[in-house]
Parts: C-alpha cells; sequence; structure tokens
C-alpha cells in the first residue's frame, strides 16, 4: 500500500504531463498517438534502442541522485550543471596529464578527479550557507555560469589542439578510456558508446541508498532534512550536514565526467551537457528522492531523449522539442501534487496522512 | 600602467584603442544592454518583495521573446508585438502563481520547470509555425521598436519605486513578503497581493524579452536570453531587492557585457592575445555571491521569501 501510495502521484504526473503534451501535437496538426508511438517505441529495439536509452540515462541517474542527497538534507542543488561541467574538465585533464601512466592507475586518477572536482564545486555553495546562511540556490545558479565560463576559458586558451576549430580539448591517453559494455555482452555491437560508466551509475544507486538508510551519517543527514532543530537539539550539527550532503551531492554529479570523458568522447568538449544538471533536478522530483525512484525516472527520460530523434524525422511538424515540454510539464505536476490531490481524495482512493 | 595597455600598440595607437572603447558607444550599448536586464529585474523585485522566489525570469524573457517577434513579424506592427510578449509573460507567470501560490508547490522547483518549458515551447511552436529550428523570420528594419523599450524600462524605476514605498499596495506587497501572517491579521489578501506581484513580473520580464526580439535584435533565435533572466536575479540581490540599486546594478552589468563586446580584438594582453572574455562574463555571478555571504555589505531578502503561506482556520 505504502508502494502503492509513492508511486501513484508521479504516475498521475506523468499520464497527465503526456495529455497536456498530446494538445501541443494536436494544435500543430500531428497525431499524439503516431508520435508518442515513435517516442517510445524506438527506445525498445534491441540493441541500438535499449543501449542509447540505457547511455542516455547514465548522467541523469547521476544528476537525479545528487539533487536526491542534497534534497533529503534539505538543500536544492540547481548546481548539478556547474559541477558536472567543472568535474569533466578535471578528468579530461587528468586524462591529458597523465597520459603516460598505466591504465589499473590512471583509472582510478581520473576517478578521483571527477569526483573531487564535483563535490568542490559543490561545497563552495554549501560552505557559503553553513558559515555565512546565504541561499544555497542563488549561489548554485552562480557557480553553474562561472563553471561554464571557467572551463571554456581554459578549454580555449589552455587544452586545445592548435587549429581546432571547435571548442575541445586534445584527447586523453588512451589508457584513461574505459571499456564500452559491447565488449562483455555477446550480440551487443561495441559502437553503441554504453559503457563501464553506467555500472557505476546503478553501484551509485545502491551506495546511496545504504548510506541514507543504512548508516549513522545518513540517518543524520535525513534528520537535518526534515527537521533541522529538532536534529540540532538532537546533536546534529546543521553546518556540517549541509558541507556533508553538498559534498556527496557533487561527487555524484561529478560522476557524469566519467560517462562522458572516459567511457564516451575521450576528450572533453566544451557545452556537452544537455541540460542534464536541471533534467537531475525532475528526475529526482519524479523519483521521490529515493535511488530506486530515481533510476526509473532517469530511465523514462532517456525515453524520451532517445524518441525524440525518430518524433523530429518522421512527423509533420512535430519537433523533440515536445520532450522539453513533457519533461518541464512532469515537473510542474510533480511539484504541485494538490492539484489532483482534491481529485483522488473525492474518490476515496486514498487516505493519506497529512504532512 | 593598467594590464591591458602594453602589447603591440604603443604611444598613440594605445591611446586611440582606449578611446575606442570608452566612448559614447559605449555609453548607448551599456544603455542597451542594461534595458532588458532592468525591465527582467523589476518584475523579479514584485515577485520576490510578495514573498515568491522567481527564477523562471529566464523562461518569461524567453516567451516574451518569441511572442513579440511572432506577432510583429505576422502583424507587421511591434506594439502588438510588444503587447503580446508581455501577454505571454503574464500568462507563462500565472502558472508560477497557481502552482506556487495556490498549490503550495516548490517556488525553485516550478521557476526550474518553467525555464525548461520556456526552451521548448519556442522551438516546438517556430518548427510548426515558421519551419524553422527555433528562429522566427526576421522583420523588417522599420517595424522595430529600439527605443521605447529603453524608456520605458527607465521610467518603470521610479514608478516602481514610487508604488512600493509611497501607496498602499506597496506596503500591502512588502508585508506580505516580510510577514504574511501580520499582513492577513491585519485584513491583507495574502493570496491576491502574491499573485499581484507574480504576474506583474511576467508583464515586465515578458516586455524584457521583446525587447531583445525587436528592439536589439530582429528576429528570435534560440534561447536568446543565453542567461539574461538568471543576471536580472543577479542584479536584484546586488541592488538588495531595491528599485535603485537594482537599477543600478543592471546598469553595472549591462556595462560589463558592454566592455566584453567593445574590448574584442580591440585590446590585447601583453602576451598579444585577446583578453579571456569568460573572466568578464563571470563578473555578475561572483559579484552576487560575494554580496550574498556579506562580504560587501549585507543583502538580506525578504523574510518570508520563498515560502507557501498556510492560512490558518
Amino acid at each position: 500500500m505504502r508502494l502503492l501510495r509513492e508511486l501513484l502521484f508521479p504516475a498521475i504526473a506523468v499520464l497527465a504531463a503526456f495529455v497536456v503534451g498530446g494538445i501541443f501535437v494536436l494544435i500543430v496538426g500531428d497525431s499524439p498517438i503516431e508520435t508518442y508511438r515513435l517516442l517510445i517505441g524506438s527506445a525498445l529495439w534491441w540493441p541500438d534502442g535499449i543501449g542509447y536509452t540505457l547511455f542516455y540515462a547514465t548522467p541523469l541517474i547521476f544528476t537525479g541522485l545528487a539533487v536526491a542527497v542534497a534534497f533529503r538534507a534539505g538543500l536544492l542543488n540547481i548546481g548539478a550543471e556547474g559541477q558536472l561541467y567543472v568535474a569533466a574538465f578535471a578528468t579530461a585533464w587528468t586524462g591529458i596529464t597523465f597520459a603516460r601512466l598505466p591504465a589499473p592507475l590512471l583509472i582510478p586518477l581520473c576517478f578521483v578527479a571527477a569526483i573531487a572536482a564535483g563535490s568542490f564545486w559543490a561545497v563552495i555553495p554549501g560552505v557559503l550557507k553553513a558559515r555565512f546562511g546565504s541561499h544555497e540556490v542563488i549561489n548554485t545558479i552562480m557557480m553553474n555560469f562561472i563553471a561554464v565560463a571557467l572551463v571554456s576559458y581554459f578549454t580555449q586558451y589552455h587544452y586545445r589542439t592548435p587549429g581546432d576549430p571547435i571548442m575541445e580539448s586534445a584527447p586523453i591517453g588512451a589508457n584513461a578510456h574505459i571499456a564500452r559494455l559491447g565488449r562483455f555482452l555477446p550480440g551487443f555491437p561495441e559502437r553503441i558508446p554504453l559503457n563501464l560508466a553506467f555500472l557505476l551509475a546503478l553501484l551509485a544507486c545502491a551506495l546511496v541508498y545504504v548510506f541514507l538508510w543504512r548508516t549513522k551519517w545518513g540517518y543524520e543527514l535525513r534528520a537535518t532534512g526534515t527537521n533541522p532543530s529538532a536534529a540540532e537539539y538532537g546533536g546534529i550539527s546543521i553546518r556540517r550536514q549541509i558541507v556533508v550532503a553538498m559534498a556527496i551531492s557533487g561527487a555524484l554529479a561529478g560522476c557524469v565526467g566519467i560517462n562522458e570523458v572516459l567511457g564516451y568522447r575521450h576528450l572533453y568538449y566544451d557545452g556537452f551537457s544537455d541540460n542534464y544538471g536541471f533534467t537531475g533536478i525532475a528526475v529526482a522530483l519524479l523519483g521521490r528522492n529515493h535511488p530506486v525512484g530515481v533510476l526509473l525516472a532517469a530511465l523514462l527520460f532517456a525515453v524520451l531523449t532517445r524518441g525524440g530523434i525518430p518524433v523530429d524525422a518522421f512527423t509533420e511538424h512535430v519537433t523533440k522539442d515536445i520532450v522539453q515540454i513533457l519533461q518541464a510539464t512532469i515537473i510542474l505536476f510533480v511539484a504541485a501534487e494538490g492539484f489532483f490531490r482534491g481529485a483522488v481524495d473525492r474518490f476515496g482512493l486514498l487516505r493519506r496522512p497529512k504532512v | 600602467m593598467a594590464p591591458w595597455t602594453g602589447s603591440g600598440c604603443s604611444g598613440a595607437r594605445k591611446c586611440d584603442a582606449l578611446s575606442e572603447i570608452f566612448s559614447t558607444q559605449l555609453f548607448w550599448s551599456t544603455i542597451r544592454l542594461s534595458t532588458p536586464l532592468i525591465l527582467a529585474a523589476l518584475g523579479g523585485l514584485f515577485s520576490e518583495r510578495s514573498g515568491v522566489i522567481n527564477i523562471a525570469l529566464e523562461g518569461m524573457m524567453l516567451a516574451g521573446a518569441f511572442t513579440a517577434a511572432s506577432v510583429t513579424w505576422a502583424a507587421g506592427n511591434p506594439w502588438l508585438g510588444l503587447g503580446a510578449g508581455a501577454a505571454a509573460g503574464l500568462a507563462i507567470a500565472s502558472i508560477h502563481a497557481v502552482a506556487c501560490i495556490r498549490y503550495k508547490a516548490d517556488q525553485v522547483v516550478t521557476g526550474t520547470a518553467i525555464n525548461i518549458l520556456m526552451i521548448g515551447i519556442p522551438g516546438f511552436l517556430s518548427g510548426a509555425l515558421f519551419l524553422s529550428s527555433g528562429s522566427t523570420p526576421q522583420i523588417p528594419k522599420e517595424q522595430l521598436i529600439p527605443w521605447t523599450p529603453i524608456v520605458l524600462a527607465f521610467a518603470a524605476v521610479p514608478a516602481t519605486w514610487y508604488s512600493l514605498y509611497r501607496t498602499p499596495f506597496g506596503l500591502r506587497l512588502r508585508s506580505v513578503g516580510e510577514n504574511p501572517e501580520a499582513a492577513d491579521a491585519a485584513g491583507v489578501n495574502v493570496a491576491q497581493v502574491r499573485y499581484t506581484g507574480v504576474l506583474l513580473s511576467g508583464v515586465l520580464a515578458g516586455m524584457g524579452g521583446s525587447y531583445l526580439s525587436i528592439g536589439q535584435s530582429s528576429l528570435f533565435t534560440r534561447n536568446m536570453t543565453s542567461g539574461r533572466g538568471f543576471i536580472a536575479l543577479a542584479a536584484l540581490i546586488f541592488g538588495k531587492w531595491r528599485p535603485v540599486q537594482t537599477m543600478l546594478a543592471c546598469l553595472f552589468f549591462g556595462f560589463t557585457e558592454a566592455v566584453t563586446i567593445q574590448m574584442q580584438g580591440v585590446v590585447k594582453l601583453p602576451s598579444g592575445e585577446d583578453i579571456p572574455v569568460q573572466f568578464i562574463q563571470m563578473v555578475p555571478y561572483v559579484l552576487t555571491i560575494v554580496v550574498l555571504a556579506g562580504f560587501i555589505g549585507y543583502s538580506r531578502p525578504p523574510r518570508a521569501l520563498g515560502r507557501p503561506y498556510e492560512k490558518e482556520r
């Protein structure tokens, strides 16, 4: 029953968003059913549809977890976007600078770079909040812009291959590459960029679950988010929890750099993120800030991302912007779930305890 | 000697380069670039002084910019376009208002959703209406309004000041943002005042966006605000949620942008390279963080900012 309750409102929100999206499709004169068939159907083909969907889901799992962990501590991390940019650049920098190291040393070093850089970028607003009380939402937004400008500066002026018109860094050393899953899965072609970072994302889901619900630290973090004054009375240092939560959140966002640089492009490509940080907010919210929910929500959003391509190509008027509209509408409906609560209560389907 | 005056240009040429940058051209460029910021930031002011966080300024500006360009192109009348841009901002703001005030949704989350929505909708509609990938057709030069929005923006500053500090509405707005319980007890309709604040922010941000597409340039392009909504938000914080200070912050941020544009290819570092624009672009964001932390005069947000109001029964 508890599970049903957790699933009901996200499910209603997704359905309602599809209705709104359908109206948009009707307005421009296409068939919603055909559009949705293309949007969802193409993601289910083996191996390309499924492979690419899982590949698109990987960064969203990381950013979704990042937002969820911060949220459990009562913080809204709008800065995953900046954190993952800084982390991806740091990963590429490590992969370029220490290219000569053997793989068993270099790959862990790159992992550490991604995690440390993402974490560092998130800790700054964390400390500012803990020390000066300045709002983490504003500061993480500002840190996003600073991150984008900073890494674009380093790419343009210091790490670009001379003469390359594209804003991208030199390639990382071959020893820093991590394997694509096609190497291990028979019948799964290696051209699909799904790589070991996806397994890392699944591991991160498990670790976040264990951390939040099976350790003392996770308990303290959640207590801070649920009732800060009670937590403080119970001897938990709120300021410490804010910094710790942001550090973990940034570390998770930073893992996007592993997927992007070590697993996929093998260099830093300026502006690579397709709003992963902001979509992470939607993923966390739809997934109820729970690792399992985050995983499911990331898969759904990845299906939509994958499906945007055939929708663009095979419908008369609908463009892949429908994906953004659907994502935004889902967030709106999840955020304003009171919108449906009245109707659900009226049918007497569920009695929710007042939160 | 200032660090940027070295390099290949020396003596008279150096002076040329500098006077080329600091000229009347720079002044007007600053005014033009500040205008959309002032309109959006004043919009943000009305919303945030009423207690509703508005990080959706970016989305509201995009709505205004796209609608203004489309309507101006279709009707051939920029006044209609400006009105439609303001109306589009209002429509988007009403989503924010209903979600945050009526359904007590998280204001930051709703704002983020609106920003994502407004990346999607202009692209979606321009694909269907103009068969383009996210931009509107070019508008003829004689149908642009390059001056009116500037006048409107600078007139809106004293108007905002007056309405905020000298009218009953302003008093209610500020009291609802500081202490909604007390305002409610004094007979103020908290929800109504907040609706007004958020909707006004939509109108102003929509006009700011309109200026981008039918004043400063002559068409809408994908994501043409490129973060200006957030710079306006930064200016609002830098200006401590007060109209005149906010305008000064907008002028300063507009000035940094103008300098960035004028400097490109003119002033060189001693090494002979261009000065990296990225560092100038960072200025507004870094300053906001510094001001929020209280290093240069503390900037205190309205006390009830971000808190939905639960009416006592």
